[in-house]
């Protein structure tokens, strides 16, 4: 059975291609999205000192492991033509999926970014502003240091957006050719009877992700 | 400060990278020119790989996109209530009717039928082999009751659900007294899941033949594969009737409803038809589905109409007259 599944990995399928490659483009925006509003909070969250800043930071912690479904099913009540937000008709369109997935990854990438700030020795920042560098030179002196903290960030999002399934099956709703990604695919032939092909989807799945967290480690173990 | 060089400009460039190809991407998906027809459907349509078929075939010959999405009966029409959907494909015809006296639906058309198996292991403790259905059923309720049988139920308001609950009722027994045996499994899956549960455990269950037949492993143990064989096929009490409906536009006004009847024209028309029945004659060697829309015009088989007359009319019509919205063609 595994070996053909392999076989129809190997195959060249036209529309294994297809999947991947949306599942990647789809995948991939919303973690772009949510780097753009995510990596700022965590920014400020590591820089800053305010009040209510330990509040904030345990609120995006607890949300990190927030369930898939239920977050897809309050995004389609927002986004149902009856809903808030039906005007808008992005519901059953990759749009959907983007903005669904870079909410449920957002506190990912907050958290991520958050402590890869933390993490840097203070001594640098203290360094910096004795060189006489500005409170703002010093911050980016900081920012600078934590990039590979920041590539982690990056890449868990995108392992945890490309690896859901709750918000693409209820936002995107697995429409052939249009919303059908890689985690709605398996599903979808699982529930055909055509385990053979979802278990090669599966292996497509398995080999991106792991890659990708192969390739962080490589990059964290770079000379510096 | 190498490291962290190369990978800040690493980072920069992926976000280029994937800027670039999803705006080309969505901005290509966007210019498309066709309109869109979202029709929610019951997964047994889905799953059996029919609505892949009719999706090719329409959309070569005609301006509209079709997007499919498989859920339930039940939640079919709640996606049409909402006006999530344009058109559903159901087969439930109570929900049905309400939906159209609700006001949510326009233009029912029945498009095909077909008939329910009841499944099980081989060795067939209850002895229901080649029974009438309801004979089938009282003899699993008395077996479960002597822990000889189980049933699996889909337990998810899915019309299939919705048949075997008035397969209960018609049997004679009280259906919320049965839920709560131990014999009695509700599953709150789908068809495939269901089957599988069933398997499992080596359950009766109510199956539409399509998904059945996708599972079946024709006796070679397989992984993901069912051995549970069919047990009960005949009798009117199995009959399944599936029907289109569009989503009336005076309830929602943003659905695509010239859309919903392009589509139901071509489901009734005789390439539709054709493509309805001949479906699964490849695969699995005999029909999943049997087109309806001849036979009701002609009373091909006066039985077999007085059946789905009696199943799936609604004040004795297909759609009664209220809910034709000047597409009378529909109905001649």
């Amino acid at each position: 059975m595994l070996i053909e599944a392999l076989e129809l990995v190997f195959s060249g399928d036209p529309t294994f291609l297809e999947i991947t490659t949306r599942s990647i483009l789809i995948s991939g925006t919303a973690t772009l999205l949510s780097a753009l509003w995510g990596a700022p909070i965590g920014m400020i969250l590591g820089l800053k000192k305010f009040r209510g800043k330990t509040l904030l930071k345990s609120l995006f912690n607890a949300l990190l492991g927030i369930p898939t479904v239920a977050l897809g099913l309050i995004l389609y009540l927002f986004l149902s033509r009856s809903g808030p937000l039906g005007f808008l008709e992005i519901l059953y369109t990759p749009v959907g999926i983007i903005i669904g997935q870079s909410i449920l990854i957002t506190p990912i990438t907050v958290s991520f970014v958050t402590s890869a700030i933390e993490s840097v020795d203070p001594e640098i920042r203290d360094l910096a502003r004795t060189l006489g560098a500005s409170e703002t030179r010093a911050s980016i002196t900081v920012l600078g240091e934590s990039s590979s903290g920041f590539l982690l960030a990056i890449i868990a999002s995108f392992n945890r957006a490309i690896a859901e399934l709750g918000v693409a099956l209820m936002i995107g709703g697995n429409i052939k050719g249009i919303t059908r990604v890689l985690t709605t695919t398996i599903a979808l032939e699982t529930t055909r009877g055509e385990v053979v092909l979802a278990i090669a989807l599966a292996i497509i799945l398995l080999t991106l992700v792991s890659v990708l967290t192969l390739s962080i480690n490589l990059i964290q173990r770079l000379r510096t | 400060m190498k490291r962290n060089k190369v990978i800040w400009t690493s980072i920069v460039i992926i976000a280029i990278v994937v800027s670039i190809f999803s705006t080309a991407y969505y901005v290509g998906a966007f210019a498309s020119k066709r309109s869109k027809l979202v029709i929610a459907t019951t997964t047994s349509l889905f799953d059996t790989g029919l609505l892949d078929e009719v999706k090719d075939r329409f959309e070569a010959e005609y301006p509209i996109d079709l997007y499919f999405i498989s859920v339930g009966t039940g939640l079919a029409i709640e996606h049409a209530e909402r006006g999530d959907a344009d058109m559903i494909l159901v087969h439930d015809p109570s929900s049905e009717s309400t939906f159209l006296s609700d006001g949510y639906g326009l233009c029912r058309k029945i498009i095909a039928y077909n008939f329910f198996v009841i499944v099980g292991p081989e060795d067939d403790p209850a002895e229901i082999k080649d029974l009438s259905p309801l004979e089938a059923l009282t003899n699993i309720v008395e077996a479960g009751r002597n822990e000889e049988a189980k049933w699996v139920s889909r337990g998810d308001n899915s019309g299939t659900h919705s048949k075997e609950k008035s397969l209960w009722i018609m049997a004679g027994f009280d259906y919320n007294e049965l839920t709560n045996e131990g014999w009695y499994i509700e599953a709150g899956a789908g068809m495939g899941t269901t089957l599988g549960i069933s398997n499992t455990y080596s359950a009766y269950t109510l199956a539409d033949l399509g998904t059945y037949l996708a599972y079946y492993d024709y006796g070679v143990p397989s992984p993901g594969k069912i051995s549970l064989v069919v047990l009960v096929d005949q009798g009117q009490e199995l009959l399944n009737v599936y029907s289109a409906i569009a989503v009336n536009p005076s309830m929602r006004p943003k659905v695509n409803f010239e859309g919903a009847i392009t589509f139901m024209e071509f489901l009734i028309s005789e390439e539709g038809q054709n493509l309805l029945g001949e479906y699964g004659q490849e695969d699995y060697g005999q029909s999943l589905f049997f087109p309806a829309v001849e036979l009701l015009k002609e009373n091909t088989d006066p039985t077999l109409v007085d059946w789905i007359e009696d199943y799936a009319y609604i004040d004795g019509e297909e759609c009664p007259p209220e809910y034709q919205d000047g597409h009378p063609e529909l109905y001649v």
